[in-house]
């Protein structure tokens, strides 16, 4: 928050983080894919995506971060599963309702590729979320504190 | 019944800090707490006595049940929550900002 | 039930130490140990995935929590009418626990829960859209509305965010930051 920890945290951190980061976001992707045969779903599989960007953050240092991933990708990525969530359930007219569930080919149970349309929905919901959450920890994150101390 | 009463005794923490306290940063840790009692209290509306969590597993049959209806409720319940949470938070900030103090009381003051 | 008491018991401690303490970091973890505790209840009342959402929830809040009280630990006030404000706050949680007293008596037992939607739910969910996890046909099959419109919540709630966190817009903060692009 203050001018010297812009280049991240110690040499420790850095490397920790770079291991294990990966792993999070592949947790955060089998969280979600997995969401409707075992527990979890798109929240949750959103929030862990999220927080392993906050993790990069918080260890490499905002303008890192900043440098790749700007504010504009997130807001179209946050559209982008909004826009998928209406369109799957807009999509449901075709069988008569909304959110009907228009997949012809349900799938074993047990496996990932089953439920109809609920992979596409946790997909989306999970999107929506992770680039949601992002946007607000960035925000929070880059406001300034000058006004605490001038006067 | 007494998991019920603990519960409304958790709920009234939540509120004697939402009513009583006078930084905002405690106001909202109240409203945690109270978000938390509301939760635990729909959860243990649903529990059954020895049943199982709704999921079906592949080579068992899996009676007794609990009532599901409830955490879907929550599990909305608790997004929400999060983003309200963020929101008062961005605001608190905001009014850090603004006026250097958490204090309510200060706040009113200077609003003149 | 006693664990189930025991670790409930524990969440009143967490909170009462976050209502009562001083510094507002301490606050802030202790509100944090009651929200993991709150976890491990939901895991034993069976619902796994309530259990998953509020644990990674807590972690973020935290994050959050954090943010907005590092540094800030600032005195306030604690002057002012103290007796009338403790008496109307007293007399207020005192109404409250009459009502709900009296709302509890209608309540059924806790362990036997009245299941006359879910009844429908449980026995026709999985023929009706293949998913073998319940939580999830009802979340997404079922009651798909709940869902868009927390969607939508969600949605406006960074948008809010977003917008009560600006830099522009404002004539003194655009004169005092007009380089600063964010």
């Amino acid at each position: 928050m203050n001018s010297e920890n812009n280049n991240g945290m110690s040499l420790i951190i850095k490397t920790v983080t770079r291991l294990t980061v990966g792993f999070i976001f592949i947790y955060g992707i089998y969280i979600v894919l997995h969401g409707h045969v075992s527990p979890g779903g798109g929240f949750a599989g959103g929030v862990i995506i999220a927080l392993s960007f906050v993790n990069l953050m918080l260890a490499y240092g905002k303008e890192e971060l900043y440098k790749r991933v700007p504010k504009t990708v997130l807001s179209l990525f946050e559209s982008i599963g909004a826009i998928m969530f209406l369109s799957i359930a807009l999509l449901g007219f075709t069988g008569g309702y909304f959110f009907y569930d228009w997949f012809v080919y349900k799938g074993e149970p047990f496996s990932i590729f089953s439920a109809g349309t609920m992979p596409l929905s946790n997909i989306a919901i999970a999107i929506k979320v992770a680039s949601g959450l992002f946007a607000i920890f960035l925000v929070l994150i880059l406001l300034r504190v000058t006004s605490g101390e001038e006067e | 019944m007494s998991v019920y009463f603990l519960n409304f005794v958790l709920f009234s923490i939540g509120l004697y800090c939402v009513l009583r306290k006078r930084n905002l940063i405690k106001i909202i840790i109240g409203l945690i707490i109270c978000e938390y009692a509301v939760n635990l209290f729909l959860i243990l509306v649903g529990y059954k006595m020895n049943g199982r969590s709704p999921i079906y597993a592949p080579q068992q049959e899996i009676v007794n049940m609990v009532d599901p209806l409830p955490q879907v409720l929550v599990l909305t319940s608790i997004v929400i929550s999060l983003a309200t949470t963020a929101l008062v938070i961005a605001v608190a900030i905001r009014i850090y900002e603004k006026y250097h103090t958490f204090d309510i009381t200060k706040i009113r003051r200077l609003k003149g | 039930m006693l664990e189930l008491h025991l670790i409930l018991i524990f969440v009143i401690i967490g909170a009462i130490i976050a209502v009562e303490i001083k510094d507002l970091l301490s606050s802030v973890v202790a509100v944090s140990a009651a929200g993991l505790g709150l976890c491990i209840i939901f895991l034993m009342l069976k619902a796994p995935d309530v259990a998953i959402t509020q644990l990674v929830v807590e972690i973020f809040l935290l994050v959050i929590l954090i943010r907005a009280t590092i540094r800030r630990d600032l005195p306030f006030s604690v002057s002012g009418r103290w007796f009338f404000n403790t008496l109307i706050t007293v007399v207020f949680i005192g109404m409250f626990l009459t009502v709900a007293f009296i709302c509890l008596k209608q309540l059924p037992e806790f362990g036997s829960p009245l299941m006359r939607v879910s009844s429908f739910y449980l026995k026709e969910g999985f023929d009706k859209t293949q998913a073998t996890n319940l939580i999830s046909s009802i979340l997404l099959g079922f009651r798909a509305y709940d869902t868009l419109g927390e969607a939508t919540i969600l949605f406006t709630s960074v948008i809010a965010v977003l917008v009560v966190i600006r830099k522009k817009g404002r004539k003194e903060v655009m004169e005092k930051e007009d380089k600063d692009e964010f």
